[in-house]
């Protein structure tokens, strides 16, 4: 349905506008929802990821992680507004890009329609998306990273990594043509952040002292509120991609939900075998770990589907966090990668496996008789992976040598990002 | 004169506290410290990575008191600030050669 809705909005944004045809499609009730899940999915930046990453940070770069949030969704923001919205569903060309026929949102007026409900409350719901994708990016390079090189990097990730790669998906491009399922953004979203982020951690290095000196989370409690604003915003992100208040909707909702907490149960439990102790930022980390995965298949996937993605994706979750990356070393700080990257390949897998023609007739996977849809969900998860490696590897060297190295200087480091880079402190205690 | 210091859990000063009002000493100075000893310090794991705390918080009080009642002093709190548990802390015994009061300039036994 979700794509049968948004090949009418590209047919609809191609045609010029035409006051009948605007009233007779906008549906107040679809309209009304979706604008509350823009507001919903808008919280989850600044609010849920700010706390989430800012509680896992050390003490002295937890407002750095905050500015770089803010300036991430600050930036992505006007990005979108200005090109964004154009290259992800202006009309397509060759499957590939958008048009820039709505550069700084031409040719859209209060009257245009995407499906059922404004174009303006369609491009700022998609902006929301824009905006967290380029953000979970930073969980992969907090404590080392230059305020300025974060900056262009932003700028130039949002405008060649993310609008191409929504526009193939949800703007009428190939991977939608072949028939790739991504109800809400697993692999434009989760999978591309965590590819995006590895890339980049790799770029940066470790931060100093990494695997030799401890490096305390600053405060797990905001981590646990993040990600509860996270959960609750992502009702938003999911129900709110079926574009409508219908029934779809509303299964995509109880979905997002019980992985989510089967996520969460499960990264519980088997710390607490494997490690003694059942952590909050464990229980923490497995509701994104839930949340990340039904994300691709929040619309096509029936309730016990869920369970089993959320249990499967809080196990992953943990295993590649706290047992892979030890072994291969590398320095991925928030662990954006370890959670999005992993969860969301195994969402987009998942969703190939178990989407539901009872659910939603737009979706059928292998266990409903369509092998192929597994095949057709590899090739979108491979070539997603490859475009995000390839094109932010570009984009990290274009930015290094913008801004004069990606790395803030080694004392800065040391003496921490708050004071070094901003002048301020997250906590006053005394 | 004698200085008393003594290394003790910080749950346990209240109770030290008031054992040593008990038997008439009535001033004191505590800090805040960490350290460790037999005991050792804990793990704690966030997300697979394995940090040991090596100090862990203790209260350090520290008393001088004329040589005559050290002993009864060390005992004082030897009782109120036991738990049988390892890591109840330790008590030094130190010589104090001279004190002053700075209000009234007195010195020795006087001052304290």
């Amino acid at each position: 349905m979700r794509l049968n809705r948004l090949l009418t909005a590209g047919i609809l944004s191609l045609i010029p506008f035409s006051p009948a045809l605007a009233s007779d499609g906008l549906n107040s009730g679809d309209t009304a929802w979706i604008i509350v899940s823009t507001a919903l999915v808008m919280m989850m930046t600044p609010a849920g990821l700010a706390l989430f990453y800012g509680g896992i940070a050390r003490y002295k770069n937890l407002l750095n992680t905050f500015a770089m949030t803010l300036v991430a969704y600050c930036l992505a923001s006007v990005i979108w507004m200005m090109w964004g919205y154009s290259i992800a569903f202006g009309p397509d060309i060759g499957g590939i890009t958008g048009g820039l026929q709505h550069f700084f949102m031409a040719g859209i007026g209060v009257d245009s329609l995407s499906g059922s409900i404004p174009t303006y409350v369609f491009a700022l719901f998609q902006m929301t998306f824009a905006c967290i994708t380029v953000a979970l990016v930073l969980g992969s390079v907090v404590d080392r990273m230059k305020f300025s090189s974060w900056i262009v990097f932003t700028i130039l990730w949002v405008t060649f990594i993310y609008a191409p790669v929504a526009h193939w998906v949800w703007g009428g491009g190939w991977m939608a043509n072949m028939g790739a399922l991504d109800f809400a953004g697993g692999t434009v979203v989760h999978i591309n952040a965590g590819v995006a982020g590895l890339v980049l951690a790799l770029v940066l290095g470790k931060r100093i002292g990494y695997g030799k000196e401890a490096m305390f989370p600053s405060s797990i409690a905001l981590t646990a509120l993040g990600a509860a604003l996270l959960w609750f915003g992502w009702f938003g992100f999911n129900a709110g991609s079926q574009l409508a208040a219908d029934g779809v909707a509303g299964s995509a909702f109880l979905v997002t939900n019980t992985s989510a907490a089967a996520g969460a149960l499960t990264w519980m439990i088997i710390e607490w075998l494997v490690n003694k102790k059942p952590t909050v930022l464990g229980m923490a980390s497995g509701i994104v770990s839930g949340l990340v995965a039904i994300t691709p298949a929040a619309g096509f996937v029936n309730m016990p589907a869920s369970l089993i993605i959320g249990l499967v994706a809080g196990a992953l979750g943990f295993y590649s966090v706290a047992k892979i990356k030890p072994k291969l070393g590398y320095d991925d700080s928030l662990d954006a990668f370890g959670v999005h990257g992993v969860c969301g390949i195994w969402g987009a897998l998942a969703t190939g496996l178990f989407a539901n023609p009872a659910v939603n007739e737009a979706g059928k996977g292998l266990f409903y008789g369509n092998p192929k849809q597994l095949w057709i969900q590899v090739i979108s998860i491979v070539a997603t992976a490859v475009f995000t490696a390839i094109g932010t590897l570009i984009i990290a060297y274009i930015t290094k040598a913008v801004t004069g190295g990606l790395r803030v200087e080694q004392e800065d480091e040391i003496i921490g990002l708050d004071n070094s880079i901003h002048g301020e402190r997250g906590f006053e205690i005394q | 004169m004698k200085k008393i210091e003594a290394v003790i859990k910080p749950f346990k000063l209240d109770d030290v506290k008031e054992a040593l009002n008990e038997i008439g000493i009535q001033g004191m100075t505590i800090s805040e410290v960490k350290g460790y000893g037999r005991q050792k310090g804990h793990k704690e794991i966030y997300r697979g990575a394995e940090y040991v705390v090596d100090f862990i918080p203790k209260i350090k009080i520290e008393i001088v008191v004329e040589a005559d009642r050290v002993q009864q002093v060390v005992n004082c709190i030897r009782e109120s600030a036991n738990t049988g548990k390892i890591g109840d802390g330790k008590i030094f015994v130190i010589p104090v050669e001279e004190a002053l009061r700075v209000r009234t300039g007195e010195t020795g036994p006087d001052a304290i």
